[in-house]
């Protein structure tokens, strides 16, 4: 006997994610989704915007690793307090997880909400985690034929920000390019062109963000 | 390696109704999968056997139907299939457009004695 289902596999996923949407918007924090693949320059971009704008907004980060404390430890130099998720062998962050680790973040002390996924171009786009925007790290070196690789990634953020800008003279990296595919993949989508080594277009990106925030918050005075 | 997370969640679905059904036993999952999804049938085939041991799923085959990637076109409104890496409507060749299919991980039915 066949009997009709017809329900969302990520539907438990998804209810969990709205709840902590729910409990985020309560207290009235902006969180960030911030996908990529491994070593395209997550915690870099982490800790490039924490010093962009630690002096405007009250930061907090999970940080999400298959194993290891190692970008906790990096980012807790900053001031900033830091969850470390560890997956165990998981590819990516799911909104039970980070249920769990909203019960250990400040979140009255908080207006900015960093989180970074594991690193994978893949899984993480398929959950959703309570976010209020979903950001990918591109990244020079990686190739600007990613776009049309990993679309379900490209489609699915609100922010690309293709990092290492200050490798181009170095690598084969079709600027232009990029940016057609990636607009015609995802129309929606605002792109930043950032160099977290040397601090080129983190302002723009900052500031975008921050506008993002007092929007949310409807505060001017952040 | 997103396989077992979804076969886990996918399962839990199939018991859930299995059980609302007074099913003795699942025999076949049947699912409506995106095609850009990347989820391999094989791997939730291999999570799923594990998984059901001791349930009433154990043995249960897993059927995917992909369903394409599909958009439609901001200029024309178009709807058409997405090439792997062409993505521009091919009517107009417009390159503004909405992915309306392709992402769907949905158990659509079971197959229960």
């Amino acid at each position: 006997m066949e009997i009709k289902v017809l329900k969302d596999i990520l539907g438990a996923n998804d209810q969990i994610a709205a709840k902590n949407r729910e409990l985020l918007d309560g207290h009235k924090v902006f969180a960030v989704n911030i996908m990529a693949s491994p070593g395209a320059g997550k915690t870099s971009v982490v800790l490039q915007t924490i010093r962009a704008l630690k002096d405007k907004v009250k930061i907090g980060v999970i940080e999400g690793d298959i194993a290891s404390s190692i970008d906790a430890e990096t980012v807790a130099k900053e001031g900033v307090p830091v969850v470390q998720i560890n997956t165990g062998g998981e590819c990516h962050l799911e909104a039970f997880q980070i249920q769990n680790a909203l019960n250990n973040m400040p979140l009255a002390d908080i207006d900015l909400l960093l989180i970074e996924n594991v690193g994978n171009l893949v899984c993480p786009a398929e959950f959703s985690i309570g976010e209020d925007l979903k950001v990918l790290i591109a990244s020079v070196p990686e190739g600007d034929d990613k776009p049309y690789k990993y679309p379900l990634m490209f489609n699915t953020v609100d922010v690309i920000v293709l990092n290492k800008i200050d490798l181009l003279p170095y690598v084969k990296f079709n600027v232009d390019g990029f940016t057609k595919t990636v607009k015609n993949i995802n129309t929606k989508v605002e792109l930043f062109k950032v160099s977290c080594t040397t601090g080129e277009g983190i302002q723009p990106w900052a500031k975008w963000l921050h506008a993002q925030i007092r929007l949310l918050k409807k505060d001017v005075s952040l | 390696m997103h396989e077992l997370s979804i076969t886990q969640s996918m399962l839990e679905i199939v018991l859930k109704q299995a059980e609302q059904s007074h099913a003795k036993k699942v025999t076949q999952i049947n699912l409506i999968i995106g095609e850009m999804t990347g989820i391999v049938s094989d791997s939730v085939q291999f999570y799923l056997d594990i998984l059901t041991k001791e349930t009433i799923a154990a043995g249960a085959r897993v059927s995917f139907t992909i369903a394409p990637s599909k958009a439609i076109c901001h200029n024309c409104n178009q709807v058409f299939e997405l090439k792997e890496f062409d993505w521009t409507c091919p009517r107009c060749r417009g390159n503004i457009i909405d992915v309306t299919a392709g992402k769907e991980l949905i158990v659509d039915s079971i197959e229960v004695e």
